[in-house]
């Protein structure tokens, strides 16, 4: 069984007209790095809701189908039990914080399911640790800079120890540089920890090297899901006006027009390498 | 025209958020601002709108200083889009939010339903009409925010942040939309980190960091110089990357676009 199976899912908002997505199926196994993107308004961030139970316990609406995550039946548990199991990190960090000190903020949700004092002291400092938070903990989290508070919304997602984090574009906020770092530690946590990732996008340049698999959602529903070169590669992906990585599409275009790489690109080293190459001949 | 003279800006917490800033922008042009976060590029765009006023130096609209003008009465010139959609949108309906503007400057209501509809055509939201803003998607809520201060019809549109959460057709249409507004002699400043959409519209660039202005000039010639980039802590376009790289086989290496990358290497090996 998956990690994350949905069957047949379709969903309504309260005062929707039509569905936000529908008939989604999809199953993904533990420890994969899954990029989902799509034009604006595809029902990327609605799918990521129904992930923690957020749809349909607090948005309700119309759900129909059905998902299971870490085995547990969406509809079945509230969220306060499926908080345990998905994390969820949002675009902007100032809307996740709120406590005076940015450890009071990564306590909070371990304080609230009444773990040990012990037990909460350790998980909260390996979560700074692992962000690279750990000097910023006496800190208010609403006076640090927009790539320190993101991370230390990570950490607070991370102190519940769960097995699936989805983030929804956690860098729109962010500098090149600022967000560069956020996607290094969002691959720590996937691949060393083993954390299965999810990931909405639209910044595909700076995040399709991470991940193992790209999901593509048009109009509510999956209309793509592979490998990312096989993705990029294909018509579909460039009539969906998905922003693929400015490397790979100088790539696509040379092609049709006799240069063929070979391989496709997803950094600008690769595709260095790539033209370096086919240059010498 | 906006000219800004050796702006100081420090704010009530003590911090220099400016430090000696000089700039002229001439009506039509399109500017770029980009920087790390904190580099002050959004404290000094609020200074045109006079949302802040100097420290010292001086920001003058059209040669008024803007220490003259109340935001009010300079808002009905200078429309300013910000970051986060949610700081700006309030209304019950996407239709609500985009008049309300309209009203207050007085139009008549067949003219702001005129320019209601055709800020939403432009901005492909018609059929939203009805719908509540926070219902949206974050990429639709950030159009409703554009189009509810364009539907004014500002001489000069900042615009903070504008393609956060956009797919790469709407950020044409945006592109498409700022040559329009060019054309039409209004000035166009956008603060951004989104490096591939600059390179992508070549706009004048300005690149701060930490409250100075480290350098201002065409985008070609700012995102093709690794130190500079180095040293404002910015990442260089992709094709850039590519082609600093590639300069050793003979490319030029002031390369930022798709296009022209294309057409230079079939040069060489089509």
């Amino acid at each position: 069984m998956g990690i994350i199976e949905a069957k047949s899912l379709t969903y309504t908002y309260p005062i929707g007209s039509k569905p936000a997505f529908e008939d989604v199926t999809l199953r993904i196994e533990k420890g994969e790095f899954v990029l989902v993107t799509g034009p604006s308004g595809c029902g990327k961030t609605t799918l990521c809701r129904c992930l923690n139970g957020l749809i349909p316990h607090f948005y309700l609406g119309k759900l129909e189908g059905e998902i299971t995550v870490a085995g547990l039946k969406v509809s079945d548990h509230p969220i306060h039990e499926l908080a345990q199991h998905v994390g969820m990190v949002f675009q902007n960090p100032e809307n996740q914080l709120f406590a005076l000190t940015v450890e009071k903020d990564v306590a909070f949700g371990l304080e609230n399911l009444g773990k040990p004092r012990e037990e909460i002291r350790e998980r909260v400092d390996w979560a700074l640790k692992t962000t690279g938070t750990y000097e910023l903990r006496n800190r208010a989290p609403y006076d640090l800079s927009g790539g320190q508070q993101q991370r230390v919304a990570i950490a607070s997602v991370l102190a519940m120890q769960p097995e699936i984090v989805v983030f929804d574009e956690p860098t729109s906020f962010l500098d090149p540089l600022g967000a560069r770092k956020i996607f290094e530690v969002i691959n720590s946590l996937n691949k060393d920890l083993g954390i299965t990732v999810i990931l909405v996008e639209h910044r595909l340049d700076l995040t399709t090297r991470y991940s193992s698999r790209v999901i593509v959602l048009d109009k509510g529903r999956i209309v793509l899901d592979g490998e990312p070169r096989t993705i990029f590669n294909s018509e579909a992906v460039r009539l969906l006006g998905v922003g693929i990585p400015k490397a790979t599409r100088l790539c696509q275009i040379l092609k049709p027009k006799g240069v063929d790489l070979g391989r496709t690109p997803l950094s600008s080293e690769e595709a260095y390498e790539l033209l370096r190459e086919a240059l010498k001949q | 025209m906006i000219k800004i003279e050796d702006l100081y800006h420090t704010y009530p917490n003590g911090v220099e958020a400016l430090k000696g800033v000089s700039l002229e922008i001439q009506d039509g042009e399109f500017l770029a601002v980009m920087g790390q976060n904190g580099a002050g590029k959004t404290t000094l765009v609020k200074h045109i709108n006079g949302l802040l006023k100097p420290t010292k130096g001086r920001v003058l609209v059209d040669d008024t200083d803007t220490t003259k003008l109340s935001v009010a009465s300079l808002a009905r010139k200078v429309g300013f889009v910000f970051q986060n959609p949610d700081h700006q949108l309030f209304s019950e309906t996407v239709e609500d939010e985009i008049s309300f503007a309209l009203r207050n400057f007085g139009y008549d209501e067949k003219t702001v339903k005129e320019r209601v509809d055709w800020a939403l055509n432009l901005l492909d939201l018609a059929g939203y009409q009805k719908v509540s803003p926070f219902m949206l998607s974050g990429g639709e809520r950030k159009r409703v925010a554009l189009a509810s201060v364009l539907a004014w019809d500002p001489k000069i549109v900042i615009l903070d942040e504008p393609t956060i959460g956009q797919d790469s057709q709407q950020k044409e249409r945006l592109r498409q939309f700022i040559t329009q507004l060019n054309r039409q002699e209004k000035t166009v400043i956008i603060v951004t980190h989104d490096i591939e959409f600059v390179a992508e519209c070549k706009p004048r660039m300005v690149l701060m960091a930490e409250g100075k202005i480290l350098a201002d000039g065409e985008a070609r010639k700012v995102l093709t110089d690794p130190e500079l980039a180095s040293r404002a802590s910015v990442v260089l376009p992709e094709i850039s990357q590519i082609f600093l790289r590639l300069e050793n086989l003979g490319f030029p290496r002031d390369v930022i676009d798709v296009y022209e990358a294309e057409r230079l290497l079939l040069k060489r090996m089509g």
